[in-house]
């Protein structure tokens, strides 16, 4: 168990989802606490539930029993709209495939998360800019998706995820599309984010080596926690 | 405001869809201004003909004239303000094709009964002198280069002057102007004296009476007193409203209204059809970014606003643009058209009945794609990407 006082507390949950008359437990009466300023590593084999949970302590899914708690706020109990608000606040997401608008720039791309803050044109600017010095693309700001490489694309997501400032920083196989050079810069930005910035960050990850820069890995199989290694 | 250059980019994603997308729209309402500005031109005698004005005609047809003695005879009833007269001349102007309407009228009791029709008192004066004289619509003189002095010989077809074999010639003495937006500027008018002193000085008959009464809501007994006066007589008359007199004449040409809006409904369910599928594509097409957007914290019903601002900027463009085009182009179609249909312009109301279409084909465009978005679930469409 982490040290310090528990961020996530996800308690008993269970996922559930029904493919046709097939019932399929994707998760089962699992039990995680997530320390402030952890950076905590999820593996497993496919299928075995690790989006699944990333998602539940996103807020992006509800489990089907269970209790999840994200800084003393019970986010299952939250209804769409208010979820919606809280994952503004509080979630910065990293996906496997950027998942940038293709028709904004960096900056603009950047800059999504702040339209729903109520910060000023300038003020979004400025911290649309600190984001982007922040993953060292500054000089590419104008640039479109398809002007950037993956591993610079991928940077790009990171500055998306972090211009607000989140609490969690969730990320589902950041490095899964890139090669070892551009998969080890992002890592080497997630750490720094956690090491300099006290980020708490999730990242789920089949690459042992990605997970070795993690402070704590958990193995998931079959929708249950197998075994917890200290990094 | 803030997420204008979002919704902005996504309509530029696929230029060429947008763009043919916009043009359809564009097309449509250039044909919308036009068709209103035609349905006006019919329907503009039919708007402007006051309640207060009964026209008398022959029982049995239009073409069919009547005694000039029964305007004594209608002057005298109960109601009556003033009666005149007006008679169909049917000339040509050098070509069959200049056509317009001439009528030989008795100036001074026929301008009371058409204020609408502008003439300065000094041109009356000048009419009233000049028995040859003529007075035509500034529109009608424009088209055809006439100034006040010309000699106008216009070739009479119903009416065949004896001893010039046809040719009737005109003095221009005078330019009327139209008082309102719907009168006519493209009638010639001339003496009725002169015709008749053409044709022998005999004629006796005139094509139909315009009788204006004092009270409109009378208007149905005071035509039944006009045509109770003449019944059982050799020329019967059928009098009504001057309004039911142009309806009638607008039917002659066909159930113009009807006819456009059968046009214009055809054009704009296609058009929903059109965009509806621009729209329905583009959104299917970013599953994964409206996804994104969600993750975020976009709410559902921000989601919804994104998709639906789109749908309404893609018509309001296309929309505004066409609407803009057709005020451009209802002038220089106008003119070429003004023989056919004196009045053409597009009434403000149309224009704004335009503009809710506009804004109803963006909402009802966008509706469905942007309730697809809000109901989008994001780990099932994360996941599907
Ligand atoms: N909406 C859904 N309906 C039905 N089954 C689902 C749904 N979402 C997930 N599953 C199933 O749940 C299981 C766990 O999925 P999850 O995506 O969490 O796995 P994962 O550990 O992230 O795998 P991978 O490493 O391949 O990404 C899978 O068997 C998947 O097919
Ligand atoms: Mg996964």
């Amino acid at each position: 168990m982490a040290s310090g006082e528990a961020l996530v507390r996800v308690q008993n949950v269970h996922k559930v989802y029904h493919r046709g008359n097939e019932r399929i437990d994707v998760l089962r009466d699992l039990d995680v606490n997530v320390g402030k300023g952890e950076f905590l590593a999820l593996m497993g084999p496919s299928g075995s539930g690790k989006s699944t949970l990333l998602n539940i302590i996103g807020g992006l899914d509800r489990p089907t029993e269970g209790g999840v708690e994200v800084g003393e706020r019970r986010i299952d109990r939250l209804n769409d709209g208010q979820l919606a608000s809280w994952r503004a606040r509080h979630v910065g997401f990293v996906f496997q495939f950027y998942n940038l608008m293709p028709v904004l720039t960096a900056e603009r791309n950047v800059e999504l998360p702040l339209l729903l803050t109520n910060l000023s044109r300038a003020k979004r600017k400025k911290q649309v800019e600190t984001a982007l010095a922040l993953v060292g693309l500054s000089d590419r700001a104008k640039h479109y998706p398809r002007q950037l490489s993956g591993g610079q694309e991928q940077r790009v997501g990171v500055a998306r995820a972090i211009v607000t400032d989140p609490t969690l920083l969730l990320c589902d196989e950041p490095t899964g599309d890139l090669d070892r050079k551009s998969g080890d810069e992002i890592l080497d930005l997630l750490e720094g984010l956690n090491q300099q910035h006290g980020k708490t960050i999730i990242m789920v990850t089949h690459d042992p080596l990605a997970a070795a820069r993690a402070t704590r890995v958990l193995h998931l199989d079959k929708g249950q926690l197998s075994s917890e290694a200290a990094a | 405001m803030k997420y204008l250059h979002l919704v902005w980019a996504n309509l530029r994603r696929r230029r060429l869809r947008s763009l043919l997308t916009v043009l359809s729209i564009l097309v449509a309402f250039i044909l919308y201004g036009l068709l209103s500005a035609t349905n006006k031109g019919f329907n503009a005698g039919v708007d402007l003909a006051g309640n207060d004005r009964l026209v008398t005609i022959h029982k049995v047809s239009l073409i069919q004239p009547l005694p000039v003695s029964y305007q004594s005879r209608i002057e005298t009833l109960e109601g009556v303000d003033a009666v005149t007269y007006s008679n169909w001349f049917g000339g040509i102007y050098q070509d069959p094709k200049n056509f317009f309407p001439q009528m030989a009228v008795d100036p001074a009791p026929f301008l009371d009964l058409y204020p609408e029709y502008v003439l300065s008192p000094e041109e009356l004066e000048a009419w009233k002198a000049d028995r040859t004289g003529a007075v035509v619509g500034r529109a009608l003189a424009e088209k055809f280069g006439w100034k006040v002095g010309d000699r106008i010989p216009i070739q009479g077809t119903i009416y065949r002057n004896q001893e010039t074999g046809g040719l009737w010639e005109f003095n221009l003495v005078g330019l009327y102007e139209a008082g309102t937006k719907d009168a006519d500027e493209t009638q010639f008018l001339f003496r009725y004296d002169y015709l008749n002193e053409g044709m022998g000085g005999s004629l006796g008959v005139v094509g139909w009476y315009i009788v204006r009464i004092a009270d409109p809501d009378q208007a149905p007994q005071i035509a039944e007193a006009i045509d109770s006066t003449f019944a059982n007589s050799p020329a019967e008359t059928k009098t009504t409203t001057e309004k039911a007199f142009g309806q009638a004449f607008a039917q002659q040409v066909g159930n113009t209204a009807a006819i456009i809006r059968a046009v214009l409904a055809a054009v704009f369910f296609t058009i929903l059809l059109v965009v509806g599928n621009t729209m329905a594509q583009s959104v299917r097409e970013r599953t994964n970014e409206l996804a994104v957007l969600k993750a975020m914290g976009f709410s559902n019903g921000r989601v919804m606003a994104l998709v639906l601002a789109e749908s309404c900027l893609l018509a309001l463009v296309g929309g505004a643009l066409g609407l803009l085009v057709a005020a451009i182009l209802i002038q220089p179609v106008g003119k070429a058209l003004s023989g056919f249909l004196p009045v053409f312009y597009m009434p403000p109301k149309d224009m704004a009945i335009g503009i809710a279409i506009v804004l109803l084909l963006g909402l009802v465009t966008g509706v469905p794609p942007a309730l697809q978005a809000m109901r989008l679930q994001v780990a099932d469409a994360l996941r599907r990407a």
